[in-house]
């Protein structure tokens, strides 16, 4: 099988968003599969799988799921991660337009490898379209008695609702999302205690992104070392890579783990527009450290690779950028994000990414001055790992990597500024 | 102050949670979805429901950017200015948007037509330049789009 061909979160199947549909091509098997294991053979053959959390930690799913209690006196949740706010993040929603029934099949494996009763889908508020196609599919799915009382005929009964959130990207960091869902507003908790023991309500909780749990049903179905073979094997499966910014063909991408970074841009992203240079790159969301355009050559899409760039994969989102873009500018876009988002809870994330936007500013306007370079490097070091959640970290890395990349770009505009001033 | 459908369409979301307060985000969707924006007196309502904190309820709609606490224009434009929609010219559609307008980012027309918001990503960024206009996506934008689009609006 040719490799790009291997296509089971975006197979491109016409009303595959329809039950009837999902069933004919095979939809729910796994989850009767699921069913006849033990709940632990479930947990095991995801272990054995490798699949890594495609949220953007690449945490190990199988490792995650098995911290959770097997017996617990409280109630045990779900969380499904669809809160797809990282910028230059565009792919979860794609499952949820055109495979919503692998998601919810994904949740209904994963729930009762857990047993887990209830999964709360937390989708962004601004998703009200697929949140539509998302409360149709769960209840085809009800109707036809895969989520409900006896799923499937068998002992196991799970409820799966959608709760939807309201314009607030720290609500994707887990923990936030569980205050969010409880009607708190949306801070970060303190670590440990690990959701796995004090989540939602005090109570057990696993929380996974929608990619995460939409590959769950393709590995029960075909076994883990089927799932091993596509791209890397120790973070194997085929990825959603969202690829934006300057190349001629934008779009989401579903190809496996490991395909050259370079490929992704030319080949299946139609190259630069216009066939300008590539200046840089951010390879996996507007958090993961920016590679220069001349330091891409060879490295591949995968977690490994992507860390020895000095970069992370991070949800897979691509920007791209081409020979003329203001670096400066940019990172200054960035640095507004991470201020507007920041919740204010950590006093070097609170402060810390105020003075980052405020800086960058002063910078473009002309207005910098050389100190302002190690003052900048100086505050973002200052936060990173110093705060509840990694959102400061997030908000560091831009900036650590783009005057580390791109010095002479911020050097220039800072010179450019004395001379006219002079 | 809900409609019986809407007060319905809650009561059947409360018992989902074992708790009442985690309604809160629903319920206050729902109270904007009806009334446009969240009055005190919306608040209030809520916190006799939902057996919560007045203040408890104000720091929720001040926290979340979705909620508005005073009334907006009818159509709000939310214009998408993160990074991969800045590299496709967000900041000139921005200043085409306000031009036809009239007004500026943060502003709503005297008519009470539009309100025009710059807002972060809204997981569009391979069809952009994008905006929101209430619930609906409109991408890969270009002037003329823009225009037709505006037009259509009453
Ligand atoms: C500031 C911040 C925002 C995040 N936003 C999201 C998000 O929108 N969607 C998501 O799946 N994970 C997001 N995450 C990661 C989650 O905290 C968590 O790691 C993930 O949902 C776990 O799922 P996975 O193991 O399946 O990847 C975010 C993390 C941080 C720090
Ligand atoms: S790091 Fe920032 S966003 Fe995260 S808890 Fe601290 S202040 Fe809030
Ligand atoms: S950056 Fe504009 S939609 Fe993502």
């Amino acid at each position: 099988m040719n490799e790009t061909e291997i296509k089971y979160l975006l197979p491109g199947i016409p009303g595959l968003h329809e039950i009837d549909v999902y069933e004919k091509e095979g939809g729910y098997g796994a989850l009767r599969k699921a069913l006849g294991m033990k709940a632990g053979e479930v947990i095991e053959e995801v272990k054995k799988s490798n699949l890594r959390g495609r949220g953007g930690a690449c945490f190990p799913t199988g490792l995650k799921w098995s911290f959770m209690p097997k017996s617990s006196e409280k109630p045990k949740y779900l969380c499904v991660n669809a809160d797809e706010g990282e910028p230059g993040t565009f792919k979860d929603r794609e499952i949820l337009e055109q495979n919503p029934h692998l998601l919810i099949e994904g949740v209904l494996i994963a729930s009762y490898a857990m047993g887990i009763k209830t999964a709360y889908v937390y989708i962004r508020g601004e998703y009200v379209k697929w949140m539509n196609i998302l409360e149709r599919a769960i209840a085809e799915a009800y109707e036809k008695g895969y989520i409900g009382k006896n799923v499937g005929g068998s002992k196991y009964s799970v409820d799966i609702f959608v709760h939807r959130g309201a314009g607030a990207y720290i609500c994707g960091e887990e923990s936030s999302l569980m205050n969010s869902l409880e009607g708190e507003r949306g801070y970060p908790r303190v670590r440990p205690p690990f959701p796995a023991q004090y989540g939602l309500w005090g109570c057990p909780t696993t929380i996974n992104n929608v990619e995460t749990l939409a590959n769950v049903p393709v590995i029960i179905k075909n076994g883990a070392d089927w799932y091993l073979k596509i791209g890397n094997e120790k973070h194997p499966g085929t990825l959603l890579y969202g690829v934006s910014g300057h190349v001629n063909n934008p779009g989401v991408f579903e190809l496996p783990t490991d395909v050259l970074l370079t490929d992704l841009i030319n080949r299946y992203a139609g190259g630069m527009r216009d066939n300008k240079k590539i200046k840089a790159v951010i390879p996996g969301g507007s958090s993961t450290p920016i590679l220069r355009g001349d330091s891409i050559e060879g490295v591949r899409m995968n977690a490994d690779s992507l860390k020895e760039a000095g970069s992370s994969i991070g949800t897979g989102g691509v920007v791209v950028m081409d020979e003329d873009t203001d670096i400066p500018l940019v990172l200054e876009r960035i640095a507004r994000f991470y201020h507007h988002e920041s919740c204010g809870q950590c006093t070097p994330c609170r402060e810390g990414t105020g003075w980052m936007e405020k800086i960058i500013k002063r910078i473009n306007c002309g207005g910098g001055t050389m100190k302002d370079l190690d003052m900048l490097m100086n505050v973002a070091n200052n936060i990173e790992g110093n705060t509840i959640c990694a959102l400061g970290d997030a908000a560091a890395w831009p900036v650590q990597s783009a005057l580390r990349h791109f010095r002479d770009e911020f050097e220039e505009k800072i010179k450019n500024a004395e001379t006219v001033a002079a | 102050m809900l409609s019986k459908e809407r007060k319905e369409k809650l009561d059947k979301i409360i018992i989902r949670y074992p708790q009442k307060r985690a309604a809160l985000l629903p319920a206050l969707h729902l109270i904007q979805e009806q009334e446009g924006y969240i009055s005190k007196d919306a608040m209030q309502y809520i916190v006799d429901y939902l057996e919560i904190p007045f203040g408890h309820v104000l720091g929720v709609v001040t926290f979340y950017s979705m909620f508005y606490d005073k009334p907006i224009g009818r159509h709000h434009i939310q214009v998408c200015t993160n990074v991969s929609c800045q590299l496709l010219g967000a900041e000139t559609l921005v200043g085409h948007i306000g031009g036809r307008c009239g007004i500026k980012p943060g502003e709503t027309s005297a008519d009470g037509r539009f309100t025009i918001s710059e807002v972060e990503c809204l997981g569009s960024c391979g069809t952009a330049p994008m905006m929101q206009i209430n619930d609906d996506y409109h991408e890969n934008l270009t002037a003329e789009k823009v225009n037709s689009i505006l037009d259509s609006l009453k």
